[in-house]
């Protein structure tokens, strides 16, 4: 099969990855001519339509960038709108969001483990396929991700797009009682999870690494989730507020979308595994503990190892939901008011697929003036087409249905949600 | 066994997600109908015709416009899933402003962008023949819509107010106990009236109820203190496109229920 001097490989639709993307990858006499990631899920213009609105709707409309993630979207909004209008909000609402939070990883984390990738670890098109052979594990999954739901149910009045978030906090906060109902739950998926680490763990993943720089929020004292500095493995650290300062999104000629990366450094990942190298220290000591069982070290550079790392996470949101459960009083109101100002907010949290970035400008009579957001995968995907690049060049031997299907791992190694990526990315519609 | 085919156009993958998102019937359901075409689930694609479509989100390109006249093709039954595919989504604000300046404020070449002009619900486009509504579908409606189909009986699909289900979930009314304005009067049924159950108006991500109200809805908005402006924003977000919901946007408020005779608040239409 080396005779052939040219070898396409095209997957029009990836699967089981959120939106719609494909992969091209050209081989030209033996090497990797060319390697894209094309986006073709269709423009929704959020950062245009935003404009005009009031400044208390952004958490509810950025919730429809992404049905897997709408959470992170909420609560970047919130972040950003309260920072324009010098609001902070109750600590007893910031651990209702983090516990919120926790509910989304918990959630989002799950699927892409049991649904989204480990089918391609085993050998299986999908996961109910997996299912049945192994009904007993994706029942596990299922059970795991309905209890990340519950606590999004309870906190935010539904699953996908919750209706109880709002600019400063809560319309109706929790009683002590209705979250202490969660804890049995909670205790139960939480054994699940560590099982799942140790299942994962055991998985065949290539001996593949790579150098790129990582960034995440970072917070002294706790993993960060909600809120924190930016840093990064190269050690640059900085306030969210100049994110834009440091990083710069960039039109490469062949591709179809604008690449990030930080200024004067170049590109960079975000997500999972850019979180567990830069603040392991911050796990609890349950987290850590299945960490180092599962033969993770102090980072994470294999791309597909993400799978325990997420699988540790979601130990830890567990771990988290009911510690901040424990220790939870209502909080005097349930959200602080929040009057507009003319002003510029900034604010980023860790969604489960990475930094999030919000920019809402605001204007006097309350309307926004512009918007600006910068979601994970977009950042990730310099980094995902390296990836491609190098793993396809050691592999050629393979055929093309196989090499084709580790390709599509090696995407899905990111989680990544091409319905958030694409309202601001270039593309061009290629569906052949 | 029945086959079923689930579609994504533009939207944020929050209603199939609905289907994943079952978590105590998700096995089951797989067990009873064979899932041939569902990207977000399995890489293995079986091709059609497909005897159930799920299709979410609506038509912006005109690849699109052409791929959704594939899909009926193929499809005995054909089901819209949420507000994008039902009347156009949160993206069909562009169908009241300018597309490209839109383009221009995200994107640094405009010119790599294929869209239309407008997002249009799938009906626009071709023969629909169910619609769950919804920003996004409740997953209960969903499994009932999928329990019908295998059964051969007609869906129970709601038509009338999120007032009747609150009342059932014996919510405190929002309008009346706290002057909250509220949509609820002429969204139609199916989320369970969540949002006053967590003393928040219902905003109305479903979408118009049949027959609503214009003028008493409008008094009733006004007697809340809301703005005309306000107004207009809460019909047009996630329901934007959808011609009752742009109908009861331009009704000026008359005077609130129970004023007395005057102004029938309907001089805008």
């Amino acid at each position: 099969m080396t005779h052939r001097s040219e070898r396409v490989l095209d997957v029009r639709s990836l699967a089981r990855v959120e939106g719609e993307g494909a992969m091209h990858v050209r081989v030209r006499d033996g090497a990797v001519a060319d390697v894209r990631l094309d986006i073709y899920e269709p423009p929704r213009f959020f950062e245009a339509l935003l404009r005009g609105r009031r400044h208390t709707e952004p958490p509810d409309i950025t919730a429809r960038i992404c049905g897997i993630c709408p959470v992170a979207y909420q609560m970047s909004a919130c972040a950003a709108v309260e920072d324009a209008c010098g609001v902070s909000v109750d600590p007893a609402v910031a651990t209702l969001r983090r516990l919120l939070y926790c509910g989304e990883w918990i959630e989002s984390h799950t699927l892409h483990i049991y649904l989204l990738h480990a089918p391609d670890f085993l050998g299986y098109a999908g996961a109910l396929e997996m299912a049945q052979d192994r009904r007993d594990l994706v029942e596990r999954g299922l059970s795991t991700k309905q209890a990340g739901n519950e606590i999004v149910e309870l906190l935010g009045g539904r699953a996908i797009h919750p209706v109880n978030i709002r600019v400063g906090g809560f319309y109706r906060t929790p009683s002590r009682a209705e979250l202490t109902a969660l804890r049995e739950r909670l205790r139960k998926a939480l054994d699940q999870a560590v099982e799942t680490v140790q299942w994962v763990a055991g998985f065949d993943f290539p001996d593949f690494h790579h150098d790129h720089e990582m960034l995440a929020l970072s917070t002294p004292g706790r993993y960060a989730i909600e809120s924190g500095d930016v840093a990064t493995t190269g050690g640059l650290t900085f306030d969210v507020r100049r994110f834009e300062e440091h990083i710069i999104e960039e039109q490469v000629p062949h591709s179809t979308a604008l690449h990030a990366r930080i200024a004067g450094r170049g590109r960079y990942i975000v997500g999972p595994t850019a979180r567990f190298t830069l603040n392991r220290q911050w796990l609890s000591p349950l987290a850590q503990e299945v960490a180092s069982a599962a033969g993770l070290g102090a980072d994470c550079r294999n791309p597909y190892r993400s799978i325990v790392v997420r699988a540790v996470e979601t130990v830890y949101a567990l771990d988290e939901a009911i510690r901040l459960i424990d220790r939870y009083e209502p909080p005097a109101r349930p959200y602080a008011e929040v009057p507009p100002r003319e002003a510029a907010g900034y604010g980023a949290t860790e969604a489960p697929r990475g930094i999030l970035f919000h920019r809402y400008g605001i204007g006097a009579d309350g309307l926004i003036t512009s918007a600006r957001i910068v979601p994970p995968t977009s950042q990730n995907q310099a980094g995902i087409e390296d990836d491609l690049r190098r793993f396809v060049g050691g592999r050629l031997h393979l055929d093309d249905e196989h090499l084709t299907w580790q390709c599509e791992q090696a995407i899905r190694n990111y989680d990544p949600c091409i319905s958030c990526s694409t309202h601001f990315l270039d593309l061009t519609v290629d569906r052949r | 066994m029945t086959t079923l085919a689930v579609w994504k156009f533009a939207s944020c993958d929050g209603c199939q997600l609905s289907l994943l998102d079952c978590e105590d019937e998700l096995l089951a359901v797989a067990g009873r109908v064979e899932i041939a075409h569902f990207l977000e689930a399995t890489r293995a694609v079986e091709p059609g015709p497909y005897d159930v479509s799920l299709v979410e989100g609506s038509i912006t390109t005109p690849e699109d416009a052409e791929r959704i006249r594939h899909v009926r093709e193929m499809s005995r039954v054909l089901v819209t899933l949420g507000a994008c595919a039902t009347a156009g989504g949160v993206q069909a604000l562009r169908n009241f402003a300018d597309i490209d300046e839109f383009r221009s404020v995200v994107y640094a070449r405009p010119d790599y962008v294929s869209t239309l002009a407008t997002s249009t619900p799938i009906a626009a486009h071709v023969d629909v023949d169910y619609e769950l509504h919804g920003c996004p579908i409740d997953r209960r409606q969903l499994l009932d819509l999928i329990t019908s189909l295998l059964l051969g009986r007609r869906p129970d699909l709601p038509g009338h107010s999120v007032c009747f289900e609150c009342k059932r979930r014996g919510s405190v009314c929002v309008v009346v106990a706290h002057g909250t304005p509220c949509l609820g009067p002429v969204t139609r049924a199916g989320c369970g009236a969540i949002c006053p159950a967590y003393q928040r108006g219902c905003f109305g991500c479903f979408g118009p109820a049949e027959t609503p109200n214009a003028a008493a809805q409008a008094g009733l908005l006004r007697a809340t203190g809301m703005a005309e402006d306000d107004v207009v924003r809460a019909y047009r977000t996630y329901n934007a496109a959808d011609p009752t919901f742009i109908e009861l946007s331009r009704v000026m408020a008359g005077p609130a229920p129970g004023a007395g005779p005057g102004g029938t608040g309907q001089e805008e239409t």
